[in-house]
């Protein structure tokens, strides 16, 4: 049945497969897949299904997108990426960004190398694995009363850095410099909040993660673009980190999804194909009250990345008896990968207000572009993407041509198998230690997590990277290994 | 067996199927389902602690929804991990109401066997149907 729907797919070129309008009722645009024959044929039948109900949502302009690490989601399909035409009856779709509304990659180096940091690994990993919780149901250090915690959902990261979890050059190497406007906290539940207020600096579960990594020589695939990014050391350390906005974003989408699904039919005439792609015109009253809502989960996430970045530097610090900034703990970028934003592109030959949902996606914004910080104008954005706990992660850059995607590329690895399977194929303990010889030190809140990420249970992603350059989404500068993990 | 796991499905997150004789059972098979995803050893739940959990709903399938998102809120908001004990339900006014009693107990990292959190009951192929002579519930969670 998967090859009866490969063989409905176009290939428009190695790179790119489309699938019709015809090829399902309701579709207004083309539903376009950047890969590879290889990750095509990876990917389950619900991509192509998914990919496909997206391309039914009103106002969605020139085609649904998924990139080359997709896999099977809920509504769209995760790697999915649409952009709705605001002046043309654009939705706003709580399924199009996720539950865990920015979560996103940070990025951070050292001016140490692997010889300095080995001796201490274990420490660090320890260390790191007690300062930022994770598992089921972790709560942060931080004790916020409900107006602090309402002055976050406003400020985002911005809150983090004036109370001292963080440096001022943080907020700039930010996306949206850690504080989208018009976040209201009005606009989000009492219960949203009571999920969220403990939960500021910690990592959440799932494949979530927190990575000590290292830039080996061989690695390095733009020199120049790589200095500018602060990669300038021969085996250099490096922390990378992936989270979101947790229980408090994941609240946020489920109370809107159930507005939305109470008046998308009866009050705007939308009809949709899985209940998960519930949506409201992007200027009605609801989609307006989602989008003020969702701009406090994103301010929440980017306050988590900041305190998390905080407690590394403190872990660091205290393993090496020296300053976070005499270590060189500089932010190289944070990035988020499940958003929808106000964005203009060239649609047609003419520039479009459109809101650009990324689910599983990050931004790639080309040289040049406005929103990029001052020092990588030049370059390009920095695109932060995660691998498997196993087989390594990747600095990209975003790239001049990228408008084809609406500059976005992929975000991680993608999944190719079930967590029930995974679960049954390894054992944690055994991972643990078949990791630990392969010079992989981990710390996790369960083993049963852990096998469930199991690099087996991914898409390969030197092969996911290599799709996103030959699509011409994004470019390779440095690829990381890594040496030590701390799993949610 | 009351659930099980669906391994062809939901690549990223976890699906269940949980069935019941009616629709008591099948909703209690489905909360067990939910907290099973977050905790191995389910017995090791102990019931000190409770909660009256109502919910209610023009759909009863949202009904369904409403009581297992009930089950992740307190986990995160009280950090409690909460079996659903003697459901009882009605339709009245045009809508299907839910009580039940959460039983159960704090997160304690020494005794129970963590697995993974649940951060949603997704929308995605959501279903509950009569089957075989009972009830029968196709459920997706976010993780």
């Amino acid at each position: 049945m998967k090859v009866a729907v490969v063989h409905a797919l176009t290939k428009v070129s190695d790179i790119v497969w489309e699938l019709p309008p015809s090829y399902k009722e309701g579709m207004r645009v083309p539903a376009r897949i950047f890969a590879t024959e290889r990750l095509i044929r990876e990917m389950d039948e619900a991509v192509f299904e998914q990919i496909s109900n997206v391309a039914t949502l009103p106002g969605i302009a020139r085609c649904a997108m998924c990139m080359p690490d997709g896999h099977s989601g809920y509504g769209f399909p995760i790697g999915g990426v649409a952009a709705m035409d605001i002046a043309r009856g654009g939705v706003i779709s709580p399924g199009g960004i996720g539950f865990d509304i920015n979560c996103g990659m940070r990025l951070v180096v050292t001016n140490l190398t692997w010889e300095e940091v080995q001796p201490h690994l274990k420490r660090l990993v320890d260390l790191l694995y007690l300062r930022v919780p994770a598992g089921v149901g972790s709560t942060g250090f931080l004790r916020l009363s409900r107006p602090e915690f309402r002055a976050v959902l406003e400020e985002g990261a911005h809150w983090c850095v004036r109370h001292g979890y963080g440096w001022h050059e943080d907020l700039e190497l930010t996306e949206e410099n850690g504080r989208i406007e018009g976040a209201d906290p009005d606009a989000v539940s009492e219960r949203a909040i009571d999920r969220g207020i403990k939960q500021i600096g910690t990592l959440g579960s799932g494949n979530h993660y927190l990575e000590i990594q290292v830039v080996r020589p061989e690695h390095i695939y733009d020199r120049k673009v790589a200095e500018k990014f602060g990669i300038t050391i021969p085996n250099q350390v490096v922390v990378m980190f992936h989270c979101g906005s947790r229980g408090f974003g994941h609240q946020v989408t489920s109370d809107y999804l159930q507005v939305f699904l109470r008046v998308m039919e009866s009050k705007y005439g939308i009809r949709i194909l899985d209940r998960e792609l519930a949506s409201a015109p992007f200027d009605s009253p609801e989609g307006q009250r989602y989008f003020a809502a969702m701009k406090t989960a994103l301010n929440v996430s980017f306050a988590n990345r900041q305190v998390i970045l905080h407690r590394i530097r403190e872990v660091f610090s205290e393993v090496f008896g020296r300053s976070a900034e005499d270590l060189g703990m500089h932010m190289v970028y944070d990035v988020a990968h499940n958003t929808a934003k106000l964005e203009r592109h060239l649609v047609d030959g003419q520039q479009r207000q459109l809101l650009v949902h990324r689910k599983g996606s990050t931004r790639a914004f080309g040289p040049g572009l406005p929103g990029l910080p001052e020092r990588y104008r030049d370059t390009g954005q920095p695109v932060i993407i995660g691998g498997s706990m196993e087989t390594g992660s990747y600095l990209l850059v975003g790239v001049p041509g990228g408008g084809e995607s609406f500059f976005s590329t992929a975000h991680g690895s993608g999944r190719t198998m079930s967590r029930a399977r995974a679960r049954r194929l390894w054992r944690g303990q055994t991972l643990q230690q078949e990791m630990e010889t392969h010079g992989v030190y981990v710390r996790t809140a369960s083993w049963s997590g852990l096998a469930e990420e199991a690099g087996g249970a991914y898409k390969k992603i030197d092969d996911v990277v290599e799709a996103t350059e030959l699509a011409g989404l994004s470019r390779r500068v440095v690829r990381f290994t890594p040496v030590g993990n701390v799993k949610g | 067996m009351p659930y099980r796991f669906l391994e062809e499905e939901a690549t990223a997150d976890i699906a269940f199927e949980a069935q019941g004789k009616d629709l008591e059972e099948v909703f209690r098979e489905s909360a067990e389902a939910v907290m099973n995803v977050m905790v191995e050893n389910l017995d090791g739940i102990e019931a000190v602690e409770s909660r009256t959990i109502e919910v209610e709903n023009e759909q009863l399938d949202l009904l369904l929804h409403d009581l297992l998102q009930q089950l992740v809120y307190y986990k995160d908001a009280e950090q409690l991990l909460l079996r659903v004990d003697r459901p009882s339900m009605g339709n009245a006014d045009g809508k299907w109401h839910l009580r039940a009693l959460g039983r159960g107990e704090p997160i304690d990292l020494q005794r129970h066997r963590l697995i993974v959190d649940v951060k949603a009951v997704t929308m995605h192929d959501f279903r509950l149907e009569q089957a075989n002579g009972g009830w029968r519930a196709h459920v997706i969670l976010d993780i």
